[in-house]
């Protein structure tokens, strides 16, 4: 894509960001306890002893997680690491029931990976996945509910949680914008995590740095936490990369420390300075033995692996002939994309693509429905478009019948069937009209005899309009000139 | 003392088949032997009403014929097990009145073979200590001591005083460094840590995770048979418990030793060895030879590492498994809780734990830390693994190993040169540490009296997993030394 530079009067910059994106894992029940993941329950309803840090209590690692993690890894096209081992990270909060978490530290479940990006210009790039692990996450505390106490919901406390860490590969807002975009359409794609970034199922914390155009060097970089949606992740780097830039073009120095994207401002400010920085004291997890994954394990996640965006993408423009936009819409969301492929079974998968990215988006966007709660059903949406190609009806009746569809749920056969809006292509009666249309209009007749021939185009309207647009407009329009040229 | 009290579990539970006595007579029995011998400052809990409860339901199943396994023997639980609806305190302020709402997996092994409870046995706070002078409910006192109050070891010095006191019939211990064997040895009974993972650790308080492991202390080697065999077995709530068959270890008892490889490990007796302890060593050497084994010296080549080793790794593990009591969720929190979370912590934590407590603590925090972890914790596991592999060198020469428990007798409370150095106390795990590092079983018997009127005990240490080595070897040792219990 074109390069994101920076340029003020001093100089030209260039950012260089790395995101650490936390994604809850869908599973039954907690990483280390049989307690419910449900979210939106009574606080406090769904914690185990586990859970509460209650003397004794131990952990037992989820097995449903571990599948998760690795159907996640294969998705990011990543080694699965077949050891791998549980760390605790201590330190004191309320909401830490241990006052430790338990994560994986130096040997993490999933290594190196790579995640294809679409960027706006119609290029794609390559991001690096640095390394996953899974861990617990922790309880919410509560600080609005009186002045003088804190409250916590151990709810989420010991929900799974999968931590990827790419590398510092982007070079502009949109690039992060557009992987969490990708991230989050593969991890619904593979049903490990539902991406709601507005509910905290993903939280993305952001490290920028910035540096003098076409340097190679790395600065020091400043960590936004838990910046909650894709249009304040970017935000928070455009606006992170300004200040480093004026630091750095005043004379200052940029230090290494935490800060807090605030969404009212789109700034950030200072949250924890690194001298003030957890020393978290990592150690392996005594209680819990490292995790071997086996050949045939990892294999059979594997054979479980559904067609992911990327190929999906590919086959479409590969095999069914969509452009390269249409594939990516058409791809983001799983529903979508077998939504289209159930519409375009035995049809022509380029109408229905047009179909889908015109009238029917636009339908679904002005009802405010998603996919899955469509009026109109795949099948019926593959038959419309059948009914067009077979010349059953006209594109112009079709607007009316899909009209029709979006709010009744019709079938378009039966829509056009009881309301006669089949296409005349019968030459007899079309003929017929267009001489009546000929005798009424002799004027016109002569004006295009003399040489205004774009008249033609006039008569083929009068002729649809008189079969109230069911004559079939080639048809009309080969007659009409035949019957004028005679 | 009641006289059915001197009874061994094994001649009690002959006793109340043969209906001799009833399991509530028995009870009270006890009941009234603790009683008496409150000096002995065993319990910390006592639980009458629990007893005599299923004391009656014992005699119910006795009078139907459906006796369990241990049907109506009254036992001791070291309050370091979480017993359901029984306070359990793990000797510390910081606990205060906890009740756990759950029983850990051992008492509930035994009460299902239908163990009656008389109450939770004090300890050293959190099980660190090697005297019980730690215990926020004061020491215990030695039942040998004559003149001079005399420790009874530690941490499990309740549960070893009791049994020896006739304060029940025996009791359950944790070992972590040498807390089953060490007070078994200064109070003249019998007590084996089995090997890690044999029992669960589920609903234990934790010390160190990777070296604790619960055993049975009772009169006898064949009552500690009597006792694993219910405490064992797979747990899938305990992570770090083995999924293997547990064996009948009485069926060892009887078992001839001819042929049985005796390891001597020349670097237990270093030049200062007391000589009576190297005497007796000699002398439990030549029963076992006398009775066809083969005494062989050994090499540990590691061994003088093993108390520092120790003394980094299980206070690492500690410093982490504590930060739980923090005055949030139960047990203690200070009356004045200060302004902020961080100073409610410090004044809960100042407040509710011990000096000795806090001293390993702060070791496990430091040699957690940056910058120390590697010099410190990381060393410390290499040299662990070099101390398991010298035993498992060893016992490729060997079947079982034998050597001191302790380097020392019973001494006297409030010792000034051990409460003024700690390092003089560590000392005393000496012979103890080395088996917990390495994850093996061990148990200590006694062998007989000092000169100073004092018992003195022998460990036998086996292969993983091969208690019935151990408990054949003890049967032969016990029965030659015909130690007098009181």
């Amino acid at each position: 894509m074109a390069e994101y530079i920076i340029t003020t009067d001093k100089g030209q910059w260039e950012v260089v960001v790395g995101l650490e994106i936390h994604c809850q894992i869908i599973s039954q029940s907690k990483i280390f306890s049989g307690a419910s993941t449900e979210f939106g329950d009574e606080p406090n309803t769904n914690v185990s002893f586990i859970d509460a840090g209650m003397p004794g209590m131990l952990p037992v690692l989820n097995q449903e997680c571990v599948h998760q993690a690795v159907k996640t890894g294969l998705g990011l096209n990543a080694k699965i690491n077949k050891y791998s081992e549980f760390s605790r990270k201590n330190y004191f909060y309320a909401d830490m029931p241990t006052d430790y978490q338990i994560t994986q530290f130096r040997y993490p479940i999933v290594g190196e990976g790579k995640v294809d990006i679409d960027l706006s210009d119609g290029t794609t790039k390559t991001i690096g996945i640095e390394r996953m692990h899974i861990e617990q996450d922790a309880g919410k505390s509560i600080h609005d509910l009186s002045p003088t106490k804190s409250y916590i919901d151990l709810n989420r406390a010991g929900v799974g949680l999968m931590e990827i860490v790419t590398k510092p590969d982007f070079r502009a807002p949109e690039e992060a914008g557009a992987f969490l975009r990708k991230l989050r359409s593969i991890l619904r794609y593979l049903g490990t995590c539902d991406g709601n970034m507005d509910e905290g199922s993903m939280r993305c914390d952001v490290n920028v740095s910035v540096r003098p155009y076409g340097s190679d060097e790395l600065r020091t970089r400043c960590e936004m936490k838990n910046v909650n949606s894709v249009k304040f992740v970017m935000q928070a780097i455009e606006n992170e990369a300004k200040r480093h830039i004026e630091v750095y073009e005043n004379g200052g120095i940029i230090e290494q420390e935490t800060r807090q994207f605030d969404p009212t401002t789109g700034l950030t400010k200072v949250m924890r300075k690194k001298e003030f920085a957890h020393d978290y004291r990592y150690f392996p997890e005594p209680d819990l033995p490292p995790l071997i994954l086996s050949d045939e394990y990892i294999n059979s996640v594997r054979n479980e692996m559904i067609e992911l965006p990327d190929a999906k993408k590919q086959r479409f423009i590969e095999t069914l002939g969509l452009t390269p936009y249409d594939a990516m819409v058409l791809c983001e969301n799983k529903e979508t994309a077998d939504f289209f492929e159930q519409a375009t079974a035995g049809h022509d998968a380029k109408k229905v693509a047009n179909w889908m990215m015109g009238d029917f988006f636009a339908m679904l966007n002005k009802k405010r429905l998603d996919i899955t709660q469509s009026p109109i059903s795949a099948e019926n949406l593959g038959a419309l478009v059948e009914l067009i190609s077979k010349d059953v009806i006209s594109g112009k009746i079709a607007k009316d019948v899909f009209e029709i569809m979006a709010q009744t749920g019709e079938n378009p056969e039966k829509i056009v069937e009881e309301r006669g809006l089949k296409q005349v292509t019968d030459t007899g009666a079309i003929e017929s009209i267009i001489d009546a249309v000929i005798a009424a209009n002799q004027d016109n007749v002569a004006a295009y005899k003399n040489g205004k021939t774009n008249l033609a185009g006039w008569f083929v309207g009068q002729v649809i309009k008189q079969s109230q647009g069911k004559a079939n407009p080639a048809i009309v329009n080969k007659i009409v000139r035949e019957k004028l040229d005679s | 003392m009641q006289e059915i009290t001197k009874l061994t579990i094994a001649e009690a539970l002959q006793g109340l088949k043969n209906k001799n006595f009833t399991a509530v007579e028995l009870t009270e029995a006890y009941l009234k032997n603790m009683a008496q011998g409150k000096k002995y400052n065993a319990y910390i809990t006592e639980c009458a009403d629990v007893a005599l409860a299923q004391a009656k339901i014992a005699d119910q199943n006795y009078a139907v014929g459906k006796a369990r396994a241990l049907e109506g023997i009254p036992l001791g639980i070291k309050d370091l097990f979480c017993t359901k609806n029984i306070r359990t305190t793990a000797a510390s302020h910081i606990l205060d009145n906890f009740v756990p709402p759950y029983e850990s997996t051992v008492t509930q092994h035994l009460l299902d073979d239908g163990v009656v409870f008389l109450g939770k046995l004090n300890l050293d706070e959190f099980a660190m200590g090697g005297s019980n002078e730690t215990s926020y409910f004061g020491p215990v006192i030695n039942p040998w001591s004559k003149d001079k109050l005399l420790v009874p070891g530690g941490s499990s010095g309740g549960s070893a005083a009791a049994v020896a006191a006739h304060l029940c019939a025996g009791s359950t211990g944790t070992d972590t460094g040498g807390s089953i064997r060490e007070p078994a040895a200064f109070c003249g009974v019998t007590g084996i840590k089995p090997t890690y993972g044999r029992c669960s650790r589920y609903g234990i308080v934790a010390f160190a995770s990777s070296l604790d492991q619960a055993g049975p202390i009772a009169q006898d080697v064949r009552d500690c048979a009597v006792l694993l065999n219910s405490m064992a077995g797979f747990d899938e709530k305990d992570s770090t418990s083995c999924n293997l068959p547990v064996p009948d270890y009485t069926s060892f008892l009887e078992q001839d030793i001819k042929g049985l490889v005796i390891g001597l490990p020349k670097e237990y007796r270093p030049n200062g060895l007391n000589t009576e302890i190297a005497a007796y060593w000699d002398k439990a050497a030549e029963m076992l030879k006398a009775r066809g084994a083969i005494i062989k010296e050994i090499s540990l080549p590691h061994t003088k590492y093993a108390l520092a080793t120790y003394y980094v790794l299980a206070p690492a593990e500690a410093s982490s498994n504590l930060a739980r009591y923090d005055g949030i969720r139960y047990g203690y929190r200070a009356k004045a809780e200060g302004e902020h979370l961080d100073e409610l912590y410090i004044r809960t934590r100042t407040e509710g734990f011990g000096k000795e407590v806090k001293r390993r603590i702060m070791i496990g925090t430091y040699v957690l830390s940056a910058g120390y972890y590697d010099a410190y914790y990381l060393k410390a596991q290499k040299m662990r693994r070099l101390i398991r592999d010298d035993f498992m060198e060893a016992f490729k020469q060997c079947d079982i190993i034998l050597t001191p428990t302790s380097p020392i007798t019973a001494f006297p409370i409030g010792d000034e040169s051990m409460l003024q150095n700690p390092i003089n106390m560590y000392l005393n795990d000496v012979f103890t540490v080395s088996v917990n590092l390495a994850g093996l079983p061990a148990m200590s018997l006694p062998i007989g009296l000092a000169q100073n009127g004092l018992p003195l005990g022998m460990q036998l240490i086996g292969k993983p997993f091969d208690e019935g080595t151990i408990f054949k070897t003890a049967a032969a040792i016990e029965a030659d030394a015909k130690f007098e219990r009181i």
